[in-house]
């Protein structure tokens, strides 16, 4: 067998494909905070729980309507974006002439409500989702058996993460979020309506939380937990990345999520810090993040 | 963009308009209310464990203390630590296995707790100052799961279990904390003498160059302050006196775990000094007390205690930022 500094080559390639596939998770949610914090300046410690309503709804959805996972993918992510967007409105909203910070404070209460609720009805046990009956099965790739679901997973999660990318640099509407960031009241004399730009971006973000967590559901169990326990990584994530910045998001998610998979290798002990240190090394060499700007 | 902490700018800003005389006499008024709420406080919390079960008040004095020192750092340098609770649990840990393990003495014990948590401040604070505003409150956050991970790992702590049955121990030797009223009062005295720090750092020429640095940052810088260290300073005295509160934490419950490290706790000692008033004396000890009696009570009925919570945050968010005896001082000030 191929070994590899002492590690059989099947095992190595195996926690890589797993890293590549929490590194799709990671990338979703930092892309997401990256996308609110860029226009709203604000730190969305609700993410974790509108990931977490994401998996919920599609579970919801599938209980009580009998509706299957690929409906779901569009339909949970446009609900929490709905409800995202009438959250901003009438509350968050009053919070941006403030210290930013507040917009944080406010976030956090947001996400004790949320899962605070979705614990006392569904208690702390995972709930099962099932696999799409068309994503069944794997693939054997010759070192490793591949769920199908998986690389659907991690194609897809490429897939989102460049879509909003080239929203976000190329259109005019990612034209009129960018100048937004710069200049709001300029560009509120321009005649777009800034307000609504606020809104629609903080749905945008909530919903790709959401997403992320219906294409979490077949995978991690559907808990009012898992929001809690990955969140505090994407936030590492975020800062190591370099907060606000779309492709430093995106990049150190999945790089992140990598490295994570191959801590699991060579020194499992550490695998549940390695981000953390990551951070605090990027800290010290580049305070502002690998991608950010020095603020 | 304002500055978190500036209640004390939208107070000034309101009495602007007013004769200076009449400010100055107002806050010696102000002050002389301090003092008198000092005193009943203090004849109040004398008197209190022959009426109410002295582990309960017991508890609130160690939240109200850990809320005291956190609003050092937020109410007065106006930096947002996320993280607070690596120093609080931390210092559990370490003063836990001290008792247990080592055999000291509870006060060596105590104090041992506190150091630790100091040292750890020096730490985070040190790679935490260099950034600001949300940044900073995001990488306490971070750098605070990496030790609750350390704890998590650590052969000493017992993963999941904590460190159980710790001793209270003997008083330097010769008084037994083993009985409640011996207990309480130790409880007290600590919680007397970490308050008293924050009020002396607070009312400090060090103080004032905090408050200094709160207002306007760069104007302190080109006063010539070397910032970066009061701010350091600052950080390393919160987590200590933050370290001294979770020490004592667990020599009342006689247990360490993981709850007091980890980040939902940072996230209540925040809620207690927003619901008490940030920047205010007394402030954090009264939203401590709020916090704690309704944990206690909630946690007997049907309610989750984290909704309610997390209502309470975004009322305090949205509706009164001053808290509630940030709000009573305004009142008095009219």
């Amino acid at each position: 067998m191929t070994m590899i500094f002492g590690i059989p080559l099947p095992a190595l390639l195996g926690q890589l494909l797993i890293g590549f596939i929490n590194g799709s998770f990671y990338a979703l949610l930092s892309l997401g905070l990256a996308v609110i914090f860029g226009l709203l300046r604000v730190i969305n410690f609700a993410h974790g729980a509108q990931y977490m309503l994401g998996a919920f709804t599609a579970y919801l959805i599938l209980q009580y309507a009998g509706l299957g996972f690929w409906p779901t993918l569009i339909l949970a992510p446009v609900i929490v974006g709905i409800l995202s967007a009438v959250i901003e409105r009438t509350m968050l909203s009053r919070l941006y002439d403030l210290d930013h910070l507040y917009g944080l404070l406010f976030t956090f209460g947001l996400a004790l409500i949320i899962e605070g609720t979705f614990r006392y009805y569904f208690g702390a046990a995972g709930q099962p989702y099932p696999t799409p009956p068309l994503l069944d099965g794997g693939t054997n790739l010759g070192f490793m058996f591949l769920p199908n679901y998986r690389g659907f997973v991690v194609v897809a999660s490429l897939a989102v993460c460049l879509a909003t990318w080239l929203l976000i640099e190329k259109t005019r509407l990612g034209a009129y979020l960018r100048a937004a960031t710069e200049n709001p009241q300029l560009v509120q004399a321009f005649g777009v309506n800034v307000p609504l730009l606020l809104t629609l971006t903080y749905a945008l973000g909530a919903g790709l939380a959401a997403l992320a967590g219906v294409l979490a559901a077949p995978i991690y169990q559907v808990s009012p937990l898992m929001g809690t326990n990955i969140i505090i990584i994407v936030f590492a994530v975020v800062v190591i990345g370099g907060m606000g910045s779309i492709l430093g998001a995106i990049i150190s998610g999945y790089a992140l999520g990598i490295l994570e998979g191959l801590t699991k290798v060579f020194y499992p002990e550490a695998s549940n810090i390695v981000v953390f240190v990551i951070m605090a090394i990027v800290l010290m060499v580049r305070p502002a993040g690998l991608f950010g700007k020095e603020a | 963009m304002a500055s978190l902490g500036d209640t004390g700018t939208i107070r000034a800003r309101n009495t602007g308009t007013e004769a200076l005389a009449g400010k100055v006499s107002a806050q010696r008024r102000l002050g002389w209310i301090g003092i008198a709420v000092a005193v009943i406080a203090l004849a109040g919390l004398i008197a209190v464990p022959f009426f109410v079960y002295p582990v309960f008040i017991m508890k609130v004095l160690c939240f109200a203390l850990f809320a005291v020192a956190f609003n050092l750092l937020l109410g007065y340098v106006g930096l947002l630590s996320f993280g607070h609770a690596a120093f609080f649990g931390g210092a559990a840990y370490f003063t836990a296995h001290a008792a247990k393990v080592w055999g000291w003495e509870p006060l060596s014990a105590i104090l041992l707790g506190a150091a630790g948590a100091g040292l750890m401040g020096l730490i985070i604070g040190a790679l935490a100052i260099r950034r600001q505003g949300i940044y900073f409150a995001m990488v306490t956050l971070a750098l605070s799961q990496m030790v609750f991970f350390i704890f998590l790992q650590a052969p000493f702590t017992h993963g999941e279990d904590g460190i159980q049955g710790v001793p209270r121990g003997h008083l330097l030797g010769f008084i037994d904390l083993g009985q409640p009223l011996n207990m309480y009062y130790f409880v007290l005295a600590v919680f007397v003498a970490g308050f008293f720090a924050v009020w002396r750092i607070v009312n400090s020429p060090f103080g004032h160059v905090l408050k200094a640095i709160r207002e306007n940052e760069n104007r302190a810088i080109s006063l010539g302050y070397r910032v970066e260290r009061y701010k350091l300073g600052a950080f390393v005295m919160s987590a200590a006196i933050a370290g001294l509160a979770g020490s004592t934490k667990a020599l009342v419950f006689q247990i360490a775990t993981l709850t007091d490290v980890a980040w939902q706790m940072s996230g209540e000692v925040v809620l207690m000094t927003l619901l008490g008033g940030m920047g205010t004396i007394f402030g954090p000890a009264v939203g401590a007390a709020l916090v704690v009696t309704m944990q206690n009570y909630f946690a007997t009925s049907d309610i989750p205690v984290t909704v309610i919570i997390g209502v309470i945050f975004i009322l305090c968010v949205l509706l009164f930022r001053r808290g509630i005896v940030g709000e009573a001082i305004r009142l008095m000030k009219r």
